[in-house]
């Protein structure tokens, strides 16, 4: 316990102070208030990253949902093979975020990679992929839930097993068509692991750094920078040493993170009453 | 023929349409079959490619399978670069973390499931609490920390902060409250203390939430690239995913070695899920049910 206090609460405090210094993590430190803060809204590198980050998880947190709900209740169904399938949608939520962005950088490979040679097989043309600034962020986005959507399958599952197969045809019976079982019991059965899931995916989503690090470096022209990595870059890329500001960035990250946490289970309780 | 009006569930988009052939299969399985290859495809195209030659690779159109099992691209990772001893390190790391976390894990979910004590929720709230904390806030506090006790480009600097964890003790609270209260009891009434109940009665009926915690704790070390990456400086003291990105980005075009040690890197992985699949599944399906 004194082990989690000493490594979460102690660090928490003196990232607060650290972002009320100039400091390189070499020099002694020097206070300057609010200074660091106050270069925050400026900042046009920390704004593209903002960006970045919001895109990806517009993008991302949504499908995750949703897909992760129609496939747990695809695989809910009386099929075979259910195993094999829950088994292959797992697999990539296992592997290393280095070891599948390694693997995409290859896959997606503009001279070698196996997507460009099937495009150029269909006579379409090369694209550059993760070399471009226009495509890169969509593709590492396709990647991240990729390697993501396995938990939410899992967790979804293993709520749609709690639905009493005779519960859902008691409610055929009684008339009611595919949405409207699905409205009324499915919903209000899965709606607890919907808001933990979603707060849970803005959480990992807005800390993405190491698929990043894995593939592109958060280029090319910064537009694959997330704010997670924009933070590693700032303090330990070797080039800034900027740990103040860093640790100034990392807080507004923790505070966007709390509003977002907040705001999620405070909708869901005026909707639907508390129930976590 | 099916014109009675049955009273069982029948899918309304089947009355009255003229009878189908019916596929041999679910429906569903055209839905499920290409999205499941698209989830292990990727990971199969690794292994693949790892036993061929990089001319194989590098042609159009590339080769589907290799012509013969080429293994220069393992031969290159295992003597041209540190990965077997990047592969010790990890081993070792994720290895202490393990054995570390399932004492303290299950000592803390123990005290925390059982033991009145005054302000035990409050505590529990605000450990919970710290899981919403992004990493990047703490690891700069953290990287000065561990800086000022000498353990950066050290092994031990990735071991202290993964010893326990706030998830790794939730999980064995919500098990230990599940289980029935009355063995404790009969255990207390034959004179048994806190600590003779926890080994002697708890911990052997916790294998399962063990075994998970075990998995889950193997998975997050052993993939961890984030905090090895800034902590360790000289590639002698590297883990398998901090190696492996840089001899990525060392070997570029050279995607047989590349592949062979992105395989090297997944195989314990994969070997660790196969033996626990069953605990972790039912670890993540039951941890937020609480």
């Amino acid at each position: 316990m004194l082990l989690v206090v000493l490594l979460t609460f102690i660090p928490m405090a003196w990232a607060f102070v650290l972002s009320l210094q100039v400091n390189d993590l070499i020099s002694p430190p020097r206070y300057v208030g609010l200074a660091n803060y106050r270069a925050l809204p400026g900042d046009q590198e920390l704004r593209q990253a903002i960006d970045n980050t919001v895109t990806l998880i517009v993008l991302v947190v949504p499908l995750e949902l949703i897909l992760g709900l129609g496939i747990a209740m695809m695989l809910n169904q009386r099929i075979r093979l259910k195993n094999f399938y829950r088994t292959c949608f797992l697999v990539p939520y296992i592997a290393s975020a280095a070891a599948e962005g390694i693997l995409f950088a290859f896959i997606f490979d503009p001279q070698y990679g196996a997507i460009n040679a099937m495009l150029h097989g269909l006579g379409l043309g090369r694209q550059p992929f993760l070399e471009s600034p226009d495509q890169a962020l969509y593709v590492l986005s396709a990647v991240y839930l990729w390697g993501y959507i396995g938990l939410n399958i899992v967790i979804y599952s293993a709520a749609l097993q709690d639905i009493s197969s005779e519960v859902l045809e008691a409610a055929a019976i009684d008339g009611a068509g595919a949405w409207a079982r699905f409205r009324h019991v499915v919903w209000p059965t899965v709606l607890p692991q919907t808001v933990f899931l979603a707060i849970w995916g803005l959480i990992d989503a807005l800390q993405l750094f190491d698929l990043i690090y894995a593939t592109t470096k958060g280029g090319p022209l910064h537009a694959t920078e997330t704010v997670a990595y924009y933070i590693y870059e700032l303090v330990f890329g070797g080039v800034f040493f900027a740990a103040g500001y860093g640790a100034a960035v990392s807080v507004g990250l923790f505070v966007f993170t709390l509003l977002v946490v907040v705001v999620v289970s405070l909708l869901e309780r005026r909707t639907y009453g508390p129930q976590l | 023929m099916s014109d009675v009006a049955l009273p069982v569930a029948v899918p309304s988009s089947a009355a009255g349409a003229p009878p189908r052939r019916r596929l041999p299969f679910s429906s569903w399985h055209l839905v499920l079959m290409p999205l499941s290859l698209i989830m292990v495809v990727p990971l199969i195209w690794m292994v693949d490619t790892s036993f061929m030659t990089n001319a194989e690779i590098n042609r159009y159109p590339p080769a589907i399978f290799p012509s013969g099992l080429a293994t220069g691209g393992y031969t290159e990772v295992l003597q041209n670069s540190d990965y077997p001893r990047w592969f010790v390190n990890s081993i070792i790391v994720s290895g202490t973390c393990v054995i570390s976390q399932l004492i303290l894990c299950s000592m803390a979910g123990y005290a925390f499931a059982r033991i009145r004590f005054v302000g035990r929720r409050i505590v529990l709230i605000a450990l919970l609490a710290t899981l919403v904390v992004p990493f990047q806030v703490t690891v700069i506090p953290l990287f000065i920390l561990l800086h000022d006790v000498g353990l950066i480009d050290n092994l031990g600097g990735l071991i202290v902060p993964y010893l326990t964890t706030v998830f790794g003790v939730f999980l064995l609270r919500q098990f230990f409250i599940g289980l029935p209260g009355e063995l404790e009891e009969a255990a207390r009434i034959d004179g048994c203390s806190h600590w003779g109940v926890f080994w002697k009665v708890m911990l052997p009926l916790s294998k399962p939430a063990l075994a998970a915690l075990a998995v889950i704790t193997f998975l997050d070390t052993w993939n961890n690239l984030t905090w090895p990456l800034i902590a360790i400086t000289t590639s002698h003291n590297y883990t398998v995913q901090v190696g492996l990105t840089s001899f990525e980005s060392q070997h570029h075009v050279e995607w047989a070695a590349v592949n062979a040690a992105n395989v090297l890197t997944t195989v314990p992985v994969f070997i660790v899920f196969i033996i626990g699949q069953k605990y972790f599944v039912q670890a993540l399906s039951g941890a937020i049910k609480g």
